[in-house]
């Protein structure tokens, strides 16, 4: 039965780490290639889940929301980028912070005047609806493994994007020199348009997948934009490939973390006192391992060249 | 002769109008309107402002401002309210972890707070305070409830409530009835949104029930993803897991669960029906516990404010402590250390027509007490 539990864990640790490597990607390549810190990427999350939930209300099918939550993160990134973070590429990261910081408020007062502040419904689609059984006799929910699938897909599919297209050559380029590329002819101003509308699909993605297991409601994007920012920080900034692994060691030590802890530590001392104590512990576990890979790996552990 | 008659009529109406609404009350409202527990707070600032709006009351003046759940800024709130807008009294707050942050300065500073929601055992007993009144309940009183009803149906359950005060008072309450055997007792993050690791622990645990006490978002989210585990153990949970405010968003998953209550909106008397028939016309929806607590303190202040001026604070606290309104929730006394003496049901989630609410099937409790009255000096 242990071994069965175990599993479920390690897939539930995986799963989350899945999902924060969707928001974390975006996160890490809007700063590799402009060098700008997004605190709104919550906010692209959270319209996501709002789109998926209206249009899967509205149509009945989860995935036309799906494509909605797409198109809907993508489209108010890219407006955004336009309107507003152009203008901070050159400013220091206390305005880049001061501005995405207004646009959480602006966003998240602008979803609760058009949805309002009760969550809204979203279900999983009857194709992936119940459990599927688990070697050692577990069973496991089939919309987490399918969001495990997604995560590797998207994994894939971004390695695939940046290493073997021309777009990809251009935003490796514009990570290592932007006023080189620029001198080149790429234009800048669309590149960058289009990688944080890139980034802002990713975490629209991320949060109609999540919607439908969690509620949809204002807020939902900042706790998720925390643990986005450990993983890049762990991973090392303005790296995808960092933020994959980072994403999946955050992932499974939270969740072994809220599994463990309570129960190694109710060997020593009795037992309600060790659950309230490993709760507190399994909450603050994710910061202390990134206070030691940080230790000794200060830029994280796959560091951008710059 | 006539004139006199007049004169002295005048002046008596004067007078007994200035008893009740000679001077302008402020009323203090620190509730959550932003964030993941906005939908409780909202609902107690809506039923709150429609009960002062039906009394008719104008001299009534409400300073409503948003904590967005964090104690540092229901702090800075609650200091800015009774140092800079001067309030009479003060309201509103849901969460444990903020009325413990606020309650205990308010009321050294004599503004007498009444509590909609909140009840943290650590100020029902030897820190009871003469200026501090709960109208909602202590919080171990709906757990108490379910732990008693529990011991019909199950031997062996899973407990699972949040971190912070009212988590710890919701296990306390439930096992202070509760005969069975504990299969798991797990304390989440406030705030969490994933529970697959729990629901992990749930499925190994061989348990034959799960108790568990997540309010807002938290319960919204815990029950879809238990509902795809495939776990199939039964689930029960105070009304704050299965209210009005989170049945629509966790949608038929719900239907069917046992929870329990001091109120629901099939509860059977003049004032409740009337409650809820005046809040559905107002807001179009149903209303939640959160919301009928709220009510049922809005009438007791303007019970009070008829007997006495709230610049006289021993008249006003003995006006208050008389109970003397139509509580949405039948009979309702206040205990020694100001707590509610209430009924505890137990609801069943249905569907009536399209939407998802409850309904009563039992009571748990009559005039049920809390357990740290006695330690109270008051």
């Amino acid at each position: 039965m242990f071994t069965a539990l175990l599993i479920e864990q390690l897939l539930n640790g995986l799963q989350l780490g899945v999902m924060l490597f969707l928001m974390a990607a975006g996160l890490t390549l809007i700063f590799g290639v402009m060098g700008l810190i997004n605190l709104a990427h919550g906010s692209l999350y959270m319209i996501g889940a709002f789109a998926c939930a209206t249009v899967a209300a509205a149509t009945g099918s989860f995935w036309l929301g799906l494509i909605a939550s797409l198109a809907a993160a993508a489209g108010v990134g890219a407006l955004i980028e336009v309107a507003v973070i152009r203008r901070l590429y050159d400013r220091d990261h206390l305005d880049q912070v001061l501005a995405t910081f207004a646009l959480i408020l602006i966003l998240s007062e602008g979803a609760r005047w058009l949805f309002g502040s009760f969550p809204l419904y979203l279900d999983i689609p009857k194709l992936l609806q119940g459990a599927v059984p688990l070697p050692g006799g577990g069973q496991y929910q089939l919309y987490r493994l399918a969001i495990i699938a997604v995560g590797i897909l998207v994994a894939v599919g971004l390695y695939l994007l940046i290493s073997k297209t021309r777009l990809g050559m251009r935003i490796r380029a514009g990570e290592s020199d932007r006023e080189m590329i620029g001198a080149l002819g790429v234009d800048i101003s669309t590149l960058y348009t289009v990688v944080f509308a890139l980034g802002a699909a990713l975490a629209g993605l991320a949060g109609a997948l999540v919607g439908a297991l969690q509620s949809v409601q204002v807020g939902m994007g900042e706790p998720v934009l925390i643990l986005a920012f450990v993983v890049i920080v762990i991973g090392g900034i303005g790296s995808i490939k960092g933020a994959l692994v980072g994403a999946v060691i955050v992932g499974v030590v939270d969740t072994m973390g809220r599994f463990l802890l309570p129960s190694l530590l109710a060997l020593t001392m009795p037992a309600a006192q060790a659950t309230t104590i490993g709760a507190a512990l399994a909450s603050m576990l994710i910061y202390v391992v990134m206070a030691l890979i940080l230790a000794f790996r200060p830029s994280g552990l796959f560091a951008a060249q710059s | 002769m006539k004139r006199i008659l007049a004169a002295s009529l005048f002046g008596l109406s004067l007078a007994t109008s200035g008893l009740a609404y000679a001077e302008p009350v402020k009323i203090g409202v620190i509730t959550t309107l932003s964030g993941g527990g906005a939908g409780l707070g909202i609902d107690m600032r809506d039923a709150f402002q429609l009960a002062i709006k039906q009394s008719g009351n104008k001299d009534i003046e409400l300073v409503v401002e948003d904590d967005a759940q964090k104690p540092e800024l229901a702090v800075q709130i609650a200091e800015k309210m009774i140092q800079g807008d001067k309030v009479d009294l003060m309201t509103g707050i849901i969460w444990s972890n903020l009325a413990m942050a606020v309650v205990p300065n308010t009321v050294a500073q004599d503004v007498i707070y009444l509590s909609p929601n909140a009840g943290p055992s650590a100020l029902a007993g030897a820190n009871c305070n003469a200026n501090y009144f709960n109208v909602a309940y202590q919080n171990d009183n709906f757990h108490e409830g379910m732990g008693e009803y529990a011991n019909k149906d199950y031997k062996n359950t899973f407990v699972l409530a949040p971190n912070y005060p009212a988590g710890k008072d919701a296990l306390t309450g439930f096992k202070r009835f509760y005969k069975g055997a504990l299969s798991g007792e797990v304390y989440t993050q406030v705030g969490q949104t994933d529970y697959a690791a729990e629901i992990a622990q749930i499925r190994a645990s061989g348990a034959d029930s799960v108790y568990f006490f997540l309010p807002g978002g938290m319960g919204i989210a815990f029950m879809k993803q238990y509902a795809q585990s495939g776990v199939g153990i039964p689930v029960m949970g105070p009304a704050f897991s299965f209210d009005q405010d989170v049945l629509p968003a966790v949608g038929d998953a719900a239907l069917g669960v046992k929870n329990s209550a001091s109120w629901s909106p099939d509860l059977d008397n003049e004032a409740s029906k009337a409650f809820v028939q005046a809040f559905k016309a107002e807001y179009n929806r149903l209303p939640s516990v959160y919301a009928a607590q709220s009510w049922d303190t809005a009438n007791l202040i303007l019970s009070a404010l008829s007997k006495a001026s709230v610049k006289d604070k021993d008249a006003f606290r003995a006006a208050l402590k008389a109970a003397d309104f139509k509580s949405v929730r039948g009979d309702f006394t206040f205990n020694t250390n100001q707590h509610p003496i209430q009924n505890i049901y137990v609801r069943e989630v249905v569907k009536d027509g399209d939407v998802l609410t409850n309904k009563i099937v039992a009571t748990a409790f009559e005039k049920h007490k809390d357990a740290y009255a006695e330690q109270c000096g008051l």
